[in-house]
């Protein structure tokens, strides 16, 4: 049964492991914005326009 | 289906969404209302960066106000005061853009790059509403980037005062965010820890039982020194000032906790309250999170540095030089170009000055000056360029003084609230029951009577009454704010409740200052109508449009020879007919205009003239009704009193609607209302001139159409919109103490509970434990479930 104080040891190590990662997240900035990020990623790389893509073709080549 | 939704976008412009004029500005099958929408159409699809318009449809903002200018951010001293970050290559600059509003916005900004590759950066956060850009300095100035914004719709606002807010707001809030996460740490792992001595430990376990508890221990210093510091600080030095608030028993019983658990660890005599003492750090400090969060894009301080621009062009000898506005001095001779506001106190040396004061002093029509005269800073010039002497600085205006008036050098009173004045009755009576219980003890048992006094300060310790007031006002708060009613702090809340007197200010906030009424003396048939509609369309200025609005007809006939003068008139050919609207003046008229008046002269016939009417906001009237029943009202308008007699049927006492008040004497009124004695005193205003007075009052509200723009400083801001729901916030606010009462007496019956254990020296840590969080969650369950109720029963919700 000692090998539970090595257990509880690695548990707690494991777990300020996490609590360390969440300082270092907070400390850089992660949790400031908790908006942007999620439209952000909606974004195509490069979006095809809604109904201009012939429009657009016409105005750079005319 | 496709058809349809292009068919109803086609009649608006494709850009903002404003109607589109007679003959509206069109490339590529699109149409725009104005030349600055098309501009910005045009740089976009140049640059490939259509897209902005597939995200959303209209995601422009209007571009019919004329651009700032920003030849002022050359200066490397002022540049130097804005920037975050600047070496020889690049800088760094956060900005503040009003604009933003949707996805498509973030999309466009974070695309910057495309069309400037010097901008090597642009990152939004969408909550503040701020951009921040790095661009190589080398290549790109920061006057080039800040038009580079403006030139695609989204200017920045600029100012050396709290628009952009830095990060020092940031680190306080994540230093309690770090509080939070390491007592929740050390709550998690206490908890595990403490779980096999609840279920009881055979006899062979029992040998865990020290180390279970050494751990705990281990865990609880932090807690103690780190996540709880605050609650010791705050309670001793509210001690030291001889307040006796919540923090008090608080700390006592946090060190309490502590103390009696280290004792029990050490002397192997029991385990100790370790996992009570983190889970109450822990809920505490969630309970002052909800309580700090703060709207991020709102500002309730602001002050004249962020009403006026950042710099001023001042001429030396003859050349016009940008300069801060701290550096004008007096005898300055400084240039000011249409739309810009005047920064001083100055006398009018060259130009023609026409001037709209109606921030400042609530006067409608725009004022003209003529040479020689002084113009009070603050007022927004309209007609073209002038230029002025300064003969005050900046600080020592008119209307700065107002605003520095030193009534308000003193922070205003805090509010009490009815947690600090509970909490002192509270601490008292916690304290006499603490010694009785040793006392009653002591002769008997030494050990009881210790483990008694203990006892009852830990289980006393009020956590649930602690957080009934922010989970109550948070609650609100947040109801409010889906109501377009922003509030600075959860305090306001408490301090509505107990309002008994209104004041209102008309101009701008019980009229409309958007939405006017125009009536029409002389006779107009439905074919003119449609010719004055026509011509007015092409017109940027206020009139016209309002005019436009109100006629309602939908754009006929194209118009030829098309002629503004600013401020003065229009005329055109429309359908063959040659129209002229505008001032006496200008049409040549003998008669003199009387406020706001269009006259018409079609074929010079003369038709007529359109008043424009101020009008009330929407459910004015019912609402004055509704609360001329239970409150005192008053009305203080800078103002002639032409409205007196409209205005008589919804104020009850015709003796409290004042006319032709200055701000001084707005701010002087509500101090004799208040020194009355037992008046609570909110004030609602809009302008500059009510500054004072809403800082004077109790609760002072900002009533604005546009939350990003400029409004005074006050306790809350309120938008134009919501305005007729004022009887339902004050009701909702008086609930809101309604439920901080039950509340209350739900967690003191908890207490009431533990202490029947605590009193005779029984109490096990498993009861603490139990009871500790399960009244902590009744009460967050059992404030925002009745926060809700009563906003449905309000309409609020």
């Amino acid at each position: 049964m000692n090998i539970i104080y090595m257990l509880i040891g690695f548990s707690i190590l494991l777990a300020l492991v996490f609590l360390l990662a969440f300082f270092w997240a907070s400390r850089s900035g992660q949790n400031d914005d908790l908006y942007t990020p999620g439209v952000r990623i909606l974004f195509d790389d490069d979006a095809p326009p809604r109904d201009e893509k012939k429009s657009d073709e016409d105005h750079t080549h005319p | 289906m496709k058809e349809q939704i292009n068919l109803a976008i086609d009649t608006l412009c494709y850009h903002c969404g404003d109607s589109l004029p007679a003959v509206p500005f069109s490339s590529n099958d699109k149409q725009f209302c104005c030349a600055g929408c098309k501009s910005v159409y045009l740089i976009l699809s140049s640059h490939n960066l259509s897209s902005y318009y597939a995200y959303n449809a209209i995601p422009g903002a209007s571009q019919k106000k004329a651009a700032a200018h920003f030849d002022y951010l050359d200066e490397p001293a002022i540049a130097a005061e804005l920037v975050d970050y600047m070496d020889d290559q690049t800088t760094v600059i956060t900005l503040f853009i009003p604009a933003v509003h949707c996805s498509s916005c973030i999309w466009l900004l974070e695309n910057l790059y495309k069309v400037n590759p010097d901008i090597s950066n642009s990152r939004i956060d969408f909550p503040k509403k701020q951009v921040s850009i790095t661009f190589r300095n080398q290549h790109i100035s920061l006057r080039k980037v800040v038009e580079l914004l403006a030139s695609v719709g989204y200017e920045p606002q600029i100012s050396l005062q709290d628009v952009v807010k830095k990060q020092q707001s940031d680190h306080s809030e994540r230093n309690l965010v770090t509080k939070i996460a390491v007592a929740g740490f050390c709550f998690g792992n206490v908890m595990l820890l403490s779980f096999p001595d609840y279920f009881g430990l055979n006899s062979f376990e029992h040998t865990f039982q020290s180390f279970f508890g050494w751990v705990n221990l281990a865990f609880a210093i932090p807690v103690l020194l780190y996540s709880g510091r605050d609650y010791f600080i705050s309670a001793w030095t509210n001690l030291r000032n001889g307040v006796l608030n919540l923090d008090f028993p608080l700390a006592l019983g946090i060190a309490v906790m502590f103390i009696r658990s280290a004792a029990e660890i050490i002397s192997h005599t029991g385990a100790g309250f370790i996992d009570t003492l983190c889970s109450l750090v822990f809920f505490l400090l969630i309970g002052k999170w909800m309580q700090q969060r703060t709207y991020h894009y709102l500002s309730f301080e602001r002050d004249y540095r962020s009403y006026f621009p950042v710099a001023v062009t001042r001429l030396s000898k003859g050349m016009p030089q940008p300069v801060p506005l701290n550096e004008l001095k007096t005898g300055d001779r400084i240039l000011i170009r249409s739309n810009e506001i005047i920064p001083a106190d100055a006398i009018l040396l060259k130009g023609e000055a026409k001037l709209d004061f109606s921030f400042v002093t609530g006067e409608s029509l725009p004022v003209a000056k003529v040479l020689g005269e002084i113009i009070y800073a603050g007022g927004r010039q309209l007609n073209g360029a002038i230029e002025l002497e300064v003969i005050k600085p900046v600080s020592q205006s008119y209307l700065t003084k107002l605003w520095n008036n030193e009534t308000f050098a003193g922070e205003k009173d805090p509010i009490k609230t009815f947690s600090d004045r509970a909490s002192k009755y509270f601490s008292i009576v916690l304290l006499l029951i603490a010694l009785s219980a040793g006392l009653f003890w002591i002769n008997t048992d030494l050990n009881r009577a210790i483990a008694s006094f203990t006892a009852v300060l830990i289980i006393a310790c009020p956590c649930a009454l602690a957080l009934s007031s922010p989970f109550t006002l948070t609650a609100v708060l947040s109801i409010f704010d889906k109501n377009k009613f922003y509030l600075k702090n959860t305090a306001v809340i408490e301090e509505m409740a107990r309002i008994n007197t209104i004041v209102f200010d008309k101009t701008g906030t019980i009229t409309n200052p958007t939405a006017k009424g125009f009536e029409f003396t002389g006779g107009l048939s439905t074919e003119e109508q449609q010719l004055i509609n026509d011509l007015a369309r092409n017109s940027g200025h206020p009139m016209s449009r309002e005019l436009v609005k109100s006629l309602n007809l939908a754009p006929l006939y194209p118009v030829d020879n098309y002629m503004e003068k600013v401020g003065r008139g229009i005329s055109g050919m429309v359908n063959g007919h040659n129209i002229k609207m505008g001032s006496a003046v200008y049409l040549g008229l003998t008669t003199q205009d009387k406020g706001s008046v269009v006259h018409i002269l079609i074929d010079d016939r003369y038709c007529g003239y359109f008043r424009s009417e101020q009008r009330w906001r929407t459910g004015f009237k019912q609402m004055a009704v509704k609360l001329g029943q239970v409150h005192d009202l008053h009305l203080l308008s800078g103002d002639q009193d032409h409205d007196r007699e409209l205005l008589t049927p919804f104020f009850p006492r015709t003796q409290q609607l004042h006319f032709q008040q200055s701000p001084q004497n707005k701010l002087d009124y509500i101090l004799a209302l208040q020194q009355k004695g037992n008046t609570k005193v909110m004030m609602l205003g809009d302008g500059l001139n009510d500054a004072g007075a809403l800082k004077q009052s109790n609760i002072g509200i900002a009533v604005t159409d546009d939350i990003n723009n400029f409004s005074p400083g006050c306790d809350a801001i309120l938008d134009g919109a919501a305005f007729e729901k004022i009887p339902q916030f004050i009701r909702q606010a008086k609930d809101a103490v309604k439920v901080i009462h039950m509340s209350f007496a739900i967690s003191l019956t908890y207490n009431a509970v533990g202490l029947f254990f605590a009193v005779q020296g029984i109490l096990s840590p498993l009861i603490a434990a139990i009871l500790m969080p399960l009244s902590t969650v009744t009460i967050i369950l059992f404030t925002s479930l009745a926060a809700r109720l009563y906003a449905r029963k309000n309409n609020l919700l």
